[in-house]
């Protein structure tokens, strides 16, 4: 597909008829959602108001999207120098996740009008929600300031880019904290049910636990789109980006596997200060174990191999393994373990339209960045302001 | 000094307990229970008195002007199903059947109007709010209908018009706020023909659902459905078995709902506070690192420079010495070579010199 992608403008090569496709059905559920509303699209009822969309959409968008925040700050403020020909990619793609977070969102809300309400009109200061609405809202305009030189020197707009370079520190300490607070925020959320909410994956360290697991979400996230970008877009990037790209997937690889086995760690203190030692004997406890055993502690291992042999495809599979893991911990959460007394004639599953517009939009994602790589210094450095750093 | 640096440090050591703390303690530091508003209103509803006629169902429709059902009031073939209240019904009442051929409890189900309630502290536009009347009220003009008060009401109460596709609203009992406040009942209340519910202030309806129990102990269970559930709430219940057995959770606890995040809500302004401190002396120190090791790279490459520099002129001043040494010696050589060039030139000339005197002899 790489060769398609490059050198001819043919317009129906597979990428493009593959998304071509996707983006209509979209379109058209769009069109769909907003005129016959939210009961003609998803499987949503009054004991399951929340579902793929906030699952999905919302909980693991905003933590695969941590890559921005972990790899700017480990450049940055960590001083870790070798990462800087990661931070373009991770930033755009933090910015795009955001991006299209927010746009998702409004397929959710019942009044997506009313969205700017928390902020501007009334805000719910009591509420959690108002507290990642306004992270998101504050952290999508800085990860813009963070993302707008590349645009910039696409534009050939020298002064305000060099004007913008010169807040890096300032908006990553920024990013740092916007990002401590809702991605901690998204779990606390589900604070508020412990009646709803099985045992297992109720605590109250909810918050510290999406912290920790967003930050090796995000580097997996980083390992994960670097193997696609190599794949795909090779030939954009230039010699700084391939060479130290194998030092980025290894060092990430390495923190990662660190961060996992912490995590696990923490995981396992929670069962005991709750004492729910009993419920891992039950299917609950099974399905529990195959999420923190079977999709963190075993990819946090296969990470910390690959870091040890240096072995970039380990690594990867691991970064990828690892993504699947977050994901299976956000839906646990917000669809599996959510409600998990109700009868499974109550349950939510949700319906083929959400799913397509899951699709859709994580489509519309990636033909975004595909532009925006192609086009500009984002895997390259432009040659104008090649000394700059 | 009045703050030592120990003392100082056992602060943001404390400080940074408070936010790992777990939400449920977090409120812990406050020694204030919220009782609700003095005066408020609530109603007892005694389940060992409902006979499941709907007759409240009816009224409740009729006065919110909710949409017209399916069934018709009257038809209690509906009770045969479980139901919970949705979009178009703000209350329902549903059949618990009891062993021993003892008589079905029926239960009203409504929004119990929490005295703090968790759809007011999760709403982010602040639509929900708890009024003096003991009513939950919501305002539909802020709504954005994110359904988070969904997601947290304990009692599964709010519904949401999903079929709605440009005005949607969360729906649910309203305790008839406008009536009350007009002096009159709720609805539900007035139409009860059997005085299940009665209406009054709620520390009232304690003391006479406690009044019941203690007349009747056979006929009750101990227990005050409402009286403690996450904090307390407006609507209060009695049973004559258990209540997890008429479809009331019984493990709730007596946590208020709002206490559940304070934990979570309080390290937002500590992280805010301390956050950028840390990552700026993380930087500080990253970047002290990196001049310090510029430094003495530039320094050793220097003392490297200065020493191959002494060493240079040293060989090149032996070179010298070496050199001029040479000249010397082969200028004393040369001057040796003359003088013995000479010397023997005159050696010989005396030697001429000697012997012709000789031959004058």
């Amino acid at each position: 597909m790489s060769h398609d992608t490059t050198r001819d403008n043919k317009l129906f090569t597979p990428f493009n008829v593959i998304t071509g496709i996707i983006i209509l059905v979209g379109l058209v559920l769009t069109v769909l959602r907003f005129t016959k509303g939210l009961g003609a699209v998803t499987n949503l009822d009054d004991n399951n108001p929340w579902g793929l969309w906030i699952g999905f959409d919302l909980l693991c968008g905003v933590a695969l999207a941590a890559g921005g925040y972990v790899t700017s700050a480990a450049c940055y403020i960590f001083g870790l120098k070798r990462y800087h020909s990661a931070v373009r990619p991770a930033i755009l793609t933090a910015f795009l996740g955001y991006a299209l977070v927010v746009f998702a969102l409004n397929y959710d809300v019942g009044r997506p009008l009313r969205l700017p309400y928390p902020i501007f009109l009334s805000p719910g200061t009591t509420s959690l929600l108002y507290e990642v609405g306004l992270c998101v809202f504050l952290y999508l305009m800085v990860l813009f300031i963070e993302y707008s030189p590349a645009a910039l020197e696409w534009l050939g707009l020298s002064k305000i880019r060099n004007i913008i370079v010169r807040l890096t520190l300032v908006l990553t300490i920024f990013g740092v904290v916007l990002s401590t607070l809702h991605q901690s925020s998204l779990g606390a959320l589900f604070m508020i049910a412990p009646s709803k909410l099985h045992p297992l994956w109720y605590s109250g360290y909810l918050p510290v636990y999406f912290f920790i697991s967003s930050i090796f979400a995000g580097m997996s996230m980083v390992i994960f789109e670097g193997s696609l970008a190599h794949r795909y877009l090779h030939h954009k990037m230039d010699e700084t980006h391939l060479k130290e790209s194998e030092g980025v997937a290894l060092g990430f690889a390495k923190a990662a596997a660190f961060v996992m086995m912490g995590y696990v760690g923490i995981k396992v203190i929670g069962l005991a200060i709750d004492n729910n030692w009993h419920y891992l004997a039950t299917g609950w406890g099974a399905w529990f174990l195959v999420e923190l055993i079977g999709f963190v502690a075993l990819p946090a291992l296969a990470y910390a191999l690959a870091a040890r042999e240096r072995n970039l495809r380990l690594a990867r599979w691991a970064a990828a393994w690892s993504v699947l893991g977050l994901v299976l911990n956000r839906l646990n959460i917000s669809l599996v373990a959510f409600n998990w007394h109700l009868p499974s004639a109550q349950r939510y599953f949700p319906s083929w339209m959400e799913i397509a517009i899951s699709v859709f939009i994580v489509t519309v994602g990636i033909v975004v960045y595909r532009f925006i790589a192609t086009h500009m210094p984002i895997l390259y450095e432009h040659p104008d302001y090649r000394t700059d750093h | 000094m009045g703050v030592t640096r120990r003392k100082f440090l056992g602060w943001v050591g404390a400080a940074a307990g408070t936010i790992v703390m777990k939400g449920k303690n977090a409120s812990a530091a406050t020694n204030k229970h919220f009782e609700g508003y003095p005066g408020s209103f609530g109603v007892l509803h005694d389940t060992t008195r409902c006979i499941g006629c709907r007759k409240c169902e009816q009224a409740c429709n009729v006065v919110n002007e909710l949409p017209a059902p399916d069934k018709a009031f009257d038809d209690l073939a509906v009770l045969e199903e479980k139901r919970r209240t949705s979009g178009d019904t703000y209350t329902v009442v549903n059949r618990f059947e009891q062993d021993q051929g003892r008589l079905p409890t029926f239960v009203k189900t409504q929004c119990n109007h929490c005295l703090e309630p968790a759809c007011a502290s999760v709403c982010f536009v602040k639509a929900f709010s708890k009024d003096k009347t003991g009513a939950v009220t919501y305002d539909a003009s802020l709504c954005v209908g994110c359904r988070y008060c969904m997601v947290a009401c304990p009692f599964n109460i709010p519904a949401y018009e999903y079929d709605e596709a440009f005005t949607p609203r969360v729906m649910k009992c309203t305790l008839c706020k406008p009536r009350i406040e007009k002096g009159q009942l709720p609805g539900c209340v007035e139409s009860c023909p059997k005085e299940a519910l009665t209406f009054g202030p709620r520390t009232q309806l304690i003391k006479e659902a406690r009044r019941r129990i203690d007349r009747f102990p056979d006929r009750y269970v101990d227990h005050v459905y409402g009286e403690t559930e996450m904090g307390g709430t407006s609507w209060l219940y009695l049973s004559g078995q258990p209540f997890g057995e008429i479809g009331m959770r019984e493990d709730l606890g007596i946590t208020p709902a709002p206490s559940l995040t304070a934990g979570p809500l309080a390290a937002v302004p500590i992280v805010v506070g301390l956050w950028p401190v840390l990552l700026t002396g993380i930087w500080a120190i990253s970047r002290r690192k990196d001049q310090l090791a510029d430094q003495e790279r530039i320094a050793a490459v220097a003392a490297t420079t200065a020493d191959a520099n002494e060493e240079m002129q040293v060989k090149l001043a032996e070179l010298k010495d070496k050199m001029s040494k040479e000249k010397e010696a082969a200028i004393n050589l040369e001057v040796k070579k003359a003088l013995e060039e000479a010397a023997k030139q005159a050696e010989a000339e005396n030697e001429d010199a000697v012997d012709t005197p000789k031959e004058e002899k």
